[in-house]
């Protein structure tokens, strides 16, 4: 997808979210321990952009997506949206935002109200945010439009429709209140491939239409490559690599990147016959106590001490390519020179891309590998 | 000669319920050898997982009626009774399915739910049963094995549960694993395991494998054949490379059109099928995909069909377009396809 | 899991606690409820009802009150008010009866609410289950004081169909025979409506159940359908019904079960509680209050074990 808004002011910054739960045993249920869902990211968004948000189910990817619409507070941190600081918002304050900021969930079948007509669950939060009536009855007719379905669905219930068209209530629902940020959480990961386009399209056209920004959560590359500009990956709590989409995919930097691009089926015998699959030994690692230095390191394969020990920054490797590595893949002698020299990415550099940055820095890549 | 282990002809499978007669399975046949990997293909109600359960005699219902022949080892399935089928599920043919989280029971450990299985088919006593269990859990690749057999289902992970349906499936050596969209619920990077798990232990075990999936791009590198169903009916069987390169069938193109694809430029818009599978009770006239097929014209009132039309032989499809005018209209479906290999 | 007992047993303390101070201050509060004006009569003089004020302590603040009528009923030294008697030995004395109605009747409406729901699941939608669903709903929609009438009149000695004994409690330790069979009719009639109730509860359940994925894997595996019924089906479908068990029986021990013991005339706690709280006796009343809910209490910190036992998933780790 393309952007559409200028591409300078960011939409919503994430300045080192952290997000913990704690976990609470014996007699005084005291506090053993966290389960470190996010752990210390930084990125923005720009306005009219898709955000790609990509990792294995418990990286943490949901969390965050929730934490940015503020459905979880953070445990620290700043969420910026627009501008404003709304970690700290209570709910009241919240509420206006509420309307700017919508999700679209995985699960078509549990996440709409069986016991509801179609027509209420697109119109509720209409009526929270006090439209009249005789109003809303139009404008949710006219949302069904939008998002591909007949406005004579309007008094239909969820269990009537398929996976896919129940996808797109939950996008109209989404769409109801002219939100600016939509987060879309695996939004097509529980529907057959033939649906799953129709749905990518559709996203893609209401973006265009309505000057849509997206944080867009999912687990397959391949559906994240086609719809975003730029993607971040996390694995366990971190931002790992954050680049341009295009990118990201010609040279990815960090090996966890490379594996989870080699595990994306091809739907090309040939093709996918010669290509290496690198496959990842085992699960993602528990989150309550991640692994020392790259939290990577006990499933990578080039994996040296240096990972065990020292958890790498975040550095930019030129042209908006962010990435945590010890050993970074793809990355020429020269970029890599730069990098060394660089400072380590600060949250505030998240957003900008393009330019290198130099100044000091402590990654120690090996290069020529 | 390959062993022919499955043969099903004709197989019709239909739910009579209250708002009619829903005709989930209409004429599917299929052959399957030994050591072959058979990928069945289509959306949700194209009828490809009730074909496989049906090889099991899960189907069964006082509601369900059947038609055709399903033949295990030139036994048919649906005329056996319940103490047959019992004998065959589990040890000659075996299922997994598609959500881990909810195909193992929550109250039973896993080395129970294995033993279990093992002990209902062979005489084994429960060490014996527990020892078996433990090196089929190793086979699958669960680390510590002899501990973990004693955990419940919640404390494996996803990509661990689905190991763990494996193992229980091929504890009894069977002849066919039937695998139900084994990885849909599942990461992408565990999906390549597990994928990769079944097309090993497939030789291991010499058995052959059933592989039940929407995802053409799932089955691309370990299927040895594909069927494509639509509503109920195959449209299109061949061996794999002439599927990919040279697809008869405008389904299987849109099929194919759906995935984005990482390993080409990228497209600005997804190719799609338009609309939703037609209902099962009330079929379209003629040619099933008729509705949704950018290509139907006044012939496809009629049904045709499914036989070889091209010079491949085996490769057959359910199609009324010429074979010149199917290469000519499949090019900016599958943008960049090379021709046929 | 010791820690987890152990929370939880505070916290039946303290909602016994609760529950008695609760109870005492409804009672003192309670118009007509003074004590010492009831226990004087009609026809008493102002100085007779300051003398029991004095005597009874009632003049003291209420929590002072309320801590020593814990204190006597906990050393068992609690007199009722009216007939003079230990509230202890009497709830002791009803306890027999009680227990024996309620542990007959548990067993009797838990075996055949699981048969009951077990049948009406398996024919489901078939005429069995159309006359099972009406027999439950009938027997749900009985009250116990009418059924016991009926029985009654048409089961016991000296009525058309005379079979049981009519009425009154026979103890075990007397003759177990007599005991048995003085305690079929009240079982029974005590039992039916949890029959009914827990077979339409049990037949949800197992229907729910019987669609799950697991349950499939478990025929995939080739058990015998009998085996996927009881281990995989039944097995899952009953840990609700534990919880349900465990409260109700709670509930009966308890003493609701009031009126079968009165139709009957057991002489168990139900009928003490019934009588203390007709003539608004305080001592009695907390007594058989803290009785209650005793066990109310006890049972629902065995129903969590039980639960954590059944269902591993929620053991505490």
């Amino acid at each position: 997808m393309s952007s559409v808004g200028n591409g300078d002011t960011p939409l919503v910054e994430v300045k080192n979210v952290k997000k913990y739960f704690p976990i609470r045993k014996g007699l005084l249920q005291r506090e053993v321990g966290a389960v470190h869902a996010v752990d210390d990211v930084t990125f923005a968004v720009r306005e009219g952009e898709t955000l790609g948000l990509v990792g294995e189910s418990g990286c943490g990817k949901s969390t965050l997506g929730r934490t940015i619409v503020r459905l979880h507070e953070p445990t620290s941190g700043k969420v910026i949206f627009e501008g404003r600081d709304i970690t700290k918002l209570g709910t009241r304050a919240l509420r206006p935002l509420r309307r700017e900021m919508q999700m679209i969930f995985q699960d078509p079948y549990a996440s709409l109200n069986p016991r509801k007509r179609v027509g209420s669950i697109i119109g509720t939060p209409l009526k929270i945010h006090g439209v009249e009536k005789s109003k809303r009855r139009a404008r949710v007719q006219e949302l069904l439009e939008t998002v591909g379905l007949s406005p004579e669905h309007y008094n239909r219930f969820p269990h009537e429709f398929s996976g896919g068209q129940r996808q797109r209530i939950g996008v109209a629902r989404a769409l109801a209140l002219n939100p600016k940020l939509v987060v879309a959480d695996e939004p097509v990961s529980a529907l057959d491939v033939s649906i799953q386009s129709q749905m990518l399209n559709l996203l893609d056209d209401l973006q265009k239409e309505l000057k849509l920004t997206y944080i867009f959560i999912a687990h397959d590359l391949g559906v994240v490559r086609h719809v975003s500009d730029r993607i971040a990956v996390m694995y366990l709590g971190k931002l790992v690599e954050l680049s341009p989409a295009e990118d990201l995919y010609k040279r990815p930097i960090m090996p966890y990147t490379e594996a989870l691009l080699s595990a994306v089926p091809i739907p090309d015998p040939d093709l996918s016959d010669q290509r290496e699959r690198i496959v990842l030994e085992g699960d993602v690692p528990s989150p309550i106590n991640p692994p020392s230095g790259c939290r990577f390191h006990p499933r990578c394969r080039y994996m040296t001490d240096i990972c065990k020990e020292v958890e790498p920054p975040l550095v930019d490797f030129g042209r908006g390519h962010l990435a945590a590595c010890h050993h970074p893949l793809n990355v020429d002698r020269e970029t890599l020179e730069r990098a060394k020299v660089s400072k380590r990415h600060s949250p505030d550099a998240a957003d900008e891309s393009a330019k290198p940055r130099d100044s000091s820095g402590r990654s120690d890549p090996v290069p020529g590998r | 000669m390959p062993e022919r282990l499955i043969e099903v002809k004709d197989l019709e499978v239909k739910f009579h319920t209250e708002d009619g007669v829903v005709n989930a399975v209409d004429g599917v046949s299929f052959e399957l050898q030994r050591g072959q990997v058979l990928g069945i293909v289509g959306e949700s109600g194209s009828g490809k997982s009730v074909t496989a359960m049906t090889l099991l005699g899960l189907t069964r219902d006082r509601n369900t009626s059947f038609g055709g022949e399903v033949l295990y080892k030139g036994r048919d399935v649906l005329e056996m009774d319940e103490d047959e089928l019992q004998g065959v599920r589990g040890n000659e043919m075996s299922m997994i399915f598609q959500d881990p989280m909810t195909s193992l029971n929550p109250v039973y450990s896993i080395g129970m739910q294995i033993c279990e299985a093992i002990r209902v088919h062979e005489r084994a006593d429960k060490n014996q049963a527990r020892r078996r269990a433990i090196d089929l859990l190793k086979q699958v690749g669960i680390p510590n094995a002899e501990s973990r057999i004693d955990n419940y289902p919640h404390e494996f992970s996803g990509g661990m549960r689905q190991r763990a349906m494996i193992a229980m499936a091929l504890a009894c050596n069977p002849d066919v694993l039937i695998a139900d969209e084994p990885t849909t619920a599942l990461d992408v990077t565990i999906q390549a395991q597990i994928i990769e798990l079944i097309d090993r232990l497939k030789d291991e075990f010499n058995s052959a494998v059933i592989l039940i999936t929407h995802d053409l791009g799932v089955v691309a590198d370990v299927a040895d054949e594909i069927i494509v169903m639509y509503a109920g009916r195959v449209v299109e069987r061949a061996s794999t490379r002439p599927l990919f390169y040279d697809p008869q069938h405008p389904y299987t193109w849109g099929l194919l059109g759906s995935i984005p694809r990482l390993d080409r430029p990228k497209q600005d818009r997804l190719h799609s099928i338009k609309g939703t599978p037609p209902s099962l009770i009330r079929a379209p006239k003629g040619c099933k995909f008729r509705p949704r097929c950018p290509h139907a014209f006044d012939k496809c009132m009629e049904e045709p069909r499914l036989e070889n039309r091209v010079e491949e032989p085996g490769h057959l499809d359910r199609c009324w377009l010429s074979v010149e005018e199917k290469r000519e209209l499949r090019v900016p479906t599958l943008a960049g396809t090379e021709e046929a290999a | 899991m010791v820690a987890f007992v152990i929370r939880r047993l505070i916290g039946a303390f303290l909602v016994l606690v609760a529950v008695s101070f609760i109870t005492y201050l409804i009672f003192v509060k309670i118009p007509g409820g003074d004590p010492a004006q009831r226990i004087a009569g009609k026809l008493a003089t102002d100085q007779n009802i300051a003398d029991i004020r004095q005597k009874l302590h009632l003049s003291d603040p209420f929590y002072q009150q309320y801590w020593g009528m814990m204190q006597s009923l906990f050393t068992g030294s609690l007199k009722s008010y009216s007939s003079q008697l230990n509230v202890v030995n009497e709830i002791k004395k009803g306890i027999p009866a009680t227990f024996s109605l309620c542990i007959g009747a548990g067993i009797i409406w838990l075996g055949f609410g699981i048969l009951v729901g077990l049948i009406s699941a398996i024919y489901a939608g078939r005429f069995s289950d159309r006359v099972i669903t009406v027999l439950a709903l009938i027997g749900i929609s009985m009250p116990v004081f009418w059924l016991g009438l009926i029985a009654r009149y048409l089961f016991a000695e000296g009525h058309p169909f005379s079979i049981f004994p009519d009425g009154e409690y026979v103890p075990l330790t007397s003759n177990p025979w007599q005991w048995f069979v003085h305690l079929l009719m009240p079982w029974w009639v005590l039992a039916v409506l949890f029959i009914g109730f827990y077979g339409r509860v049990l037949r949800g359940n197992i229907l729910d159940t019987i669609n799950e994925d697991y349950v499939r894997t478990a025929k995939a595996k080739g058990l015998p359908q009998r085996r996927v019924l009881v281990k995989h089906v039944l097995r899952n479908s009953l840990i609700p019904i534990v919880t349900l068990f465990g409260l109700d029986f709670a509930a009966v021990l308890g003493g609701s079960a009031i009126l079968t013991e009165t139709v009957f005339q057991l002489k168990g706690v139900g009928q003490y509680a019934a009588d203390s709280v007709q003539s608004l006796d305080l001592p009695p009343i907390m007594g058989v209050t803290i009785y209650a809910t005793f066990f109310i209490v006890l049972f629902s910190v065995v129903v969590d074990l039980l639960y954590a036992w059944l269902d591993p998933r929620i053991r505490p780790t």
